[in-house]
């Protein structure tokens, strides 16, 4: 009688998988088989071949993978000296509040930040230097999109330190390593898996960011996001829209694979070591 | 615990400051009787003034929490009563094939969601607006719930239903009298989590608010395409520490929770 009554109330979840969840999947890939006539046809993916798309979607990846590699270059050393503080729980949640902010408040304040007559410029005026045009260029752009993802990179590399067991550190100080070996043969393998678990999360939402572009990097740069944003909202071009969100799809799957946790190694690793 | 030296202290010192920058100063031109961002006049409260004279504004406000509010009860409602569903899911491979199901929504890009509701609300015919938007909210925020009940779940011992069941309970009597209870700080957490989830939202929004209705999210961004208005910093302002409160008061109800939890 139990059992019966718990898949009762699966009923409204599965409803909402079937329309939510497959549903929008299985339109999507009906869409991009479709022209602006609904008529079938395979042009959209014709066309995504084209040399038009693939420069746009190398150059989204070329962004992506520049926010990244920022994101990790500034989030591990941050997140490897807070482990070492004394609050270092209170010290993650300072981290993740950012996070909670609205992210188009934090955008909009940066209109502010680098506008030509924003803090950004009033320091360059004061040091001597010719007033600059940060606002709607590549770097705002990235510096922007960094800003925000930061936090999202710190906490799971955060975690995969913190989890790190010390004793590791310790026997490999005492085996004869220098600090620096010691962080590039064993801190940096060990919390590789919190690694990519963080460049997962920034790099797939970096590939469809539209917002930003629009906002500070003024229709300069144009990401996978933008360009299905603009498919469907301003050219009407559904079929289109769906077949660059098709590859979309297919990106986000091919990273997930590529910085999926692969536990069998690590154990492996751990025991040969 | 080996001391950070000065370097690392500065280092971690430049980020918590880049991290609130942005925010503070957002905030603190709220207050500017100037009109733009850059030199501050005098403090006022004008442009707060102004947002809550403005009945359009007002109006978005009051869309927004009520979509917010409504948003986070449904998407708790089916999340927990399907983690309830899922727990009892003896066929394993099965369970992890809802799970995967369950967890494609949070790690899919915004604009993909944004886009295939777009395509499945006029294909189904709804009307772009509220009704589009409220349910694009629970349905975004329903796996997050999930994630959220569930592992409370697993940590409930099965032997208390069972004993729940011996002392001849109903079924009824189980679900509101043994697992919700049980379960409560995490039925909790889901709740915030999809409140702030939906009042974050920018992105899916846009897609499915059609012409007619907007939230907070959209109008700030079609404002901040205009060109810099305080008015929006008085609405940053105050989405700011609304988010604030829903931050404190999470943390608050887990810690209570989780206090209240060592005591038994």
């Amino acid at each position: 009688m139990r059992r019966k009554g718990n898949l009762l109330s699966l009923i409204p979840y599965y409803i909402w998988i079937l329309f939510f969840v497959i549903a929008p999947i299985l339109l999507i890939v009906y869409y991009s088989l479709l022209d602006l006539h609904g008529h079938f046809t395979i042009n959209n993916y014709r066309n995504f071949l084209t040399s038009v798309y693939l420069k746009m979607t190398l150059s989204s990846f070329w962004y992506a993978f520049l926010i990244t590699l920022f994101s990790l270059i500034i989030s591990y050393p941050a997140a490897y000296l807070i482990t070492k503080l004394k609050y270092k729980q209170l010290w993650l949640i300072l981290i993740i509040i950012p996070s909670w902010i609205n992210l188009l408040l934090k955008t909009y304040a940066f209109i502010g930040i680098f506008g030509n007559k924003g803090p950004i410029n009033a320091f360059v005026k004061a040091i001597g230097l010719p007033n600059q045009q940060i606002l709607f260029t590549d770097f705002a752009f990235v510096f922007v999109s960094v800003y925000i993802f930061i936090p999202f990179m710190i906490l799971p590399i955060f975690n995969a330190l913190d989890k790190l067991n010390p004793a590791l550190i310790d026997a490999s100080r005492d085996l004869g390593a220098s600090k620096i070996t010691t962080f590039r043969r064993v801190i940096i393998p060990l919390t590789m898996n919190g690694v990519k678990a963080g460049v997962q999360a920034v790099f797939i939402p970096a590939l469809s960011l539209f917002m930003i572009t629009r906002l500070i990097a003024g229709n300069r740069v144009i990401t996978l996001g933008t360009a299905i944003e603009e498919q469907f909202l301003t050219t009407q071009n559904w079929g289109m829209g769906s077949t660059i969100s098709v590859f979309l799809i297919l990106f986000m799957f091919i990273i997930m694979l590529l910085t999926g946790e692969r536990k069998k190694g690590v154990a492996r690793n751990g025991k040969a070591k | 615990m080996e001391k950070l030296n000065k370097r690392s202290k500065l280092y971690l010192a430049l980020v918590f400051v880049i991290l609130y920058a942005p925010i503070l100063f957002l905030v603190f031109y709220s207050f500017n009787s100037g009109d733009s961002m850059t030199n501050f006049k005098s403090f006022t409260f004008a442009h707060y003034k102004e947002v809550f004279q403005d009945s359009r504004l007002i109006v978005i406000l009051i869309n927004t929490v009520v979509i917010a509010l409504l948003s986070a009860l449904i998407a708790t409602i089916i999340g927990t009563l399907g983690s309830i569903g899922i727990v009892s899911i003896k066929n394993r491979k099965m369970r992890n094939t809802v799970l995967s199901l369950n967890n494609i929504l949070i790690v899919s890009p915004d604009v993909i969601i944004g886009a295939s509701f777009l395509i499945l609300f006029t294909m189904a015919g709804i009307k772009l607006g509220f009704m589009s938007v409220l349910l694009s909210h629970a349905a975004f925020s329903i796996p997050i719930v999930v994630l959220m009940v569930l592992p409370k779940l697993h940590e409930m011992s099965s032997s208390l239903i069972d004993a729940a069941l011996d002392l001849g309970a109903s079924r009824r009597d189980i679900l509101t009298r043994v697992i919700l209870p049980y379960v409560k700080p995490g039925i909790f957490a889901g709740f915030f989590m999809a409140l702030t989830y939906s009042l974050d939202d920018f992105a899916v929004t846009f897609f499915v608010t059609g012409n007619g209705f907007s939230t907070l999210s959209v109008e700030i961004y079609s404002m901040a395409r205009a060109g810099v208005s305080l008015t929006v910093n008085a609405l940053s302002g105050l989405v700011f520490f609304v988010t604030l409160l829903l931050v404190l008061g999470y943390y608050f109800i887990t810690k209570r929770q989780t206090r209240s939890g060592a005591h038994k």
